[in-house]
């Protein structure tokens, strides 16, 4: 079965403690049978340049991603995926990667829809690995592949769709964007790219929080107490109660995703990946404006 | 893919890259991110002199240098573009910019055609957005180009 959690006092006030590991603690466990460590990261040239010894590289757009549908991989290309990279169903997974774990908490989340039941995030991931002087190394592991079996997504317990967001109005949502692209401001100037959304805003009644305030200086989690003081008394959301995550992509609104659920102890949280690639340029959605979470149509 | 010419340094590069497999590729493209040189000092100590290119993932800084005035459109065009080290897709694709448009001119650099990130065959590899990152690097360039010919 699963290594056993990292007992770091750092992490006792989490709701659920076992899902973050220390470097002190990887460190000390790198190596050990049952566990399997996985980068992820925003670039997908990073780990090429050097990753933790015995590391395996997981893409978020070419592994967990549907290459022609916008979706996730299904079952079999997820048991692929994992059985190429010596994974086994009851391995303890930690995984790590740039930006404040950004892609690595999308990662876990995706490990997630398939119920892969230990998964754990390195706390202050790549950037504090590096920052202590560990080591690093550029070879890259040849593993035994595994038989990773072939489990069915679930996507109704963690992922909101469109139709489940509108039917969620007035619930609590949470915007973990920047403030200008949650209130909808324009940064377009001529030769600029357009930003890949119609419209500008956020889904109304969406709280802002955007998403890197639940994050240290050093990329570590904020301690638990200043995360409930943002999340439960700034923006007074109730714990008991359903709550949607969202961003760009839904990569961002995994890392807050990660925060509610496991850190705070939020009991029913889903990450809508569509987000507002989805919803920006979607037909007849109510979308409000400015830095106020907005009126709520009536339905 | 449209069939607007590149300049012969560039459309070598794409070459290479057309040449070899996926996973090849990004192996070049990392070379690409090795060999991206320093910025000279006159830019590296000072940074305000560059412009951000906030359609990149990571802090990316550029300037453009335009020979004389009087030359117009013949002008020597140099282009000197900072990415950090802990991007290396995003320094791989400056380092692309750098080579490719090396000892063009001003039209010359015009002239590149916008697609030029799509013909590099990472399209799959590397996230709409990364590419992305690098139209707008291009497309900071371009504007620079004339904004210091039209001056």
């Amino acid at each position: 079965m699963g290594l056993p959690a990292d007992t770091d006092p750092s992490f006792a006030d989490y709701a659920h403690p076992e899902r973050l590991v220390s470097t002190t603690w990887l460190a000390e466990h790198l190596g050990q049978p049952g566990l399997a460590v996985v980068e992820s990261n925003e670039d997908v040239l990073l780990y090429s340049t050097g990753h933790i010894p015995g590391a395996v590289h997981l893409d978020w757009h070419t592994d967990l991603n549907d290459p022609v549908t916008r979706d996730y991989v299904d079952g079999a290309g997820f048991a692929a995926a994992l059985s190429q990279r010596g994974i086994s169903r009851d391995d303890t997974v930690v995984i790590y990667g740039d930006k404040n774990n950004w892609w690595a908490a999308y990662a876990l989340w995706v490990f997630t829809l398939f119920g892969h039941e230990d998964v754990r995030l390195l706390d202050g991931g790549r950037a504090a690995w590096i920052a202590e002087g560990r080591e690093l190394t550029t070879e890259v592991p040849t593993p035994q592949p595994t038989e990773y079996p072939v489990v069915e997504r679930d996507d109704a317990s963690i992922r909101a769709f469109k139709e489940d967001v509108l039917a969620f109005l007035g619930g609590q949502l949470v915007d973990v964007r920047s403030a200008p692209e949650y209130s909808g401001e324009r940064t377009t100037m001529p030769d600029y790219p357009e930003e890949g959304a119609l419209r500008g805003g956020h889904i109304p009644g969406a709280q802002s929080v955007p998403w890197a305030r639940a994050a240290q200086e050093d990329g570590r989690f904020r301690s638990r107490a200043e995360l409930e003081s943002i999340y439960l008394q700034e923006k007074g959301l109730d714990p008991s109660q359903p709550v949607i995550a969202y961003c760009r992509i839904g990569e961002r609104s995994s890392h807050t995703w990660f925060v509610l659920r496991h850190l705070l102890g939020f009991d029913d949280v889903k990450n809508y990946d569509g987000s507002w690639t989805e919803w920006g340029n979607a037909v007849r959605v109510p979308i409000a404006t400015g830095d106020q979470p907005g009126e709520v149509p009536q339905r | 893919m449209t069939d607007a010419e590149l300049p012969g340094a560039f459309a070598a590069i794409v070459d290479d890259f057309q040449a070899l497999t996926e996973p090849d590729r990004l192996q070049l493209l990392l070379e690409f991110a090795e060999g991206l040189p320093d910025l000279p000092e006159r830019y590296a100590d000072h940074p305000e002199l560059l412009e951000p290119v906030p359609e990149c993932q990571s802090p990316v800084f550029l300037v453009v240098e335009v020979g004389e005035a009087a030359e117009g459109a013949d002008a020597p065009v140099e282009v000197f573009l900072s990415a950090p080290r802990e991007s290396p897709t995003t320094r791989g694709f400056a380092g692309i910019l750098t080579e490719g448009l090396a000892g063009l001119t001003a039209s010359q650099v015009l002239a590149v055609p916008d697609d030029v990130p799509h013909r590099l065959g990472l399209d799959r590899a590397v996230s709409p957005l990364r590419l992305r990152g690098m139209a707008g690097m291009l497309g900071r360039i371009k504007r620079q180009v004339r904004e210091r010919v039209a001056a």
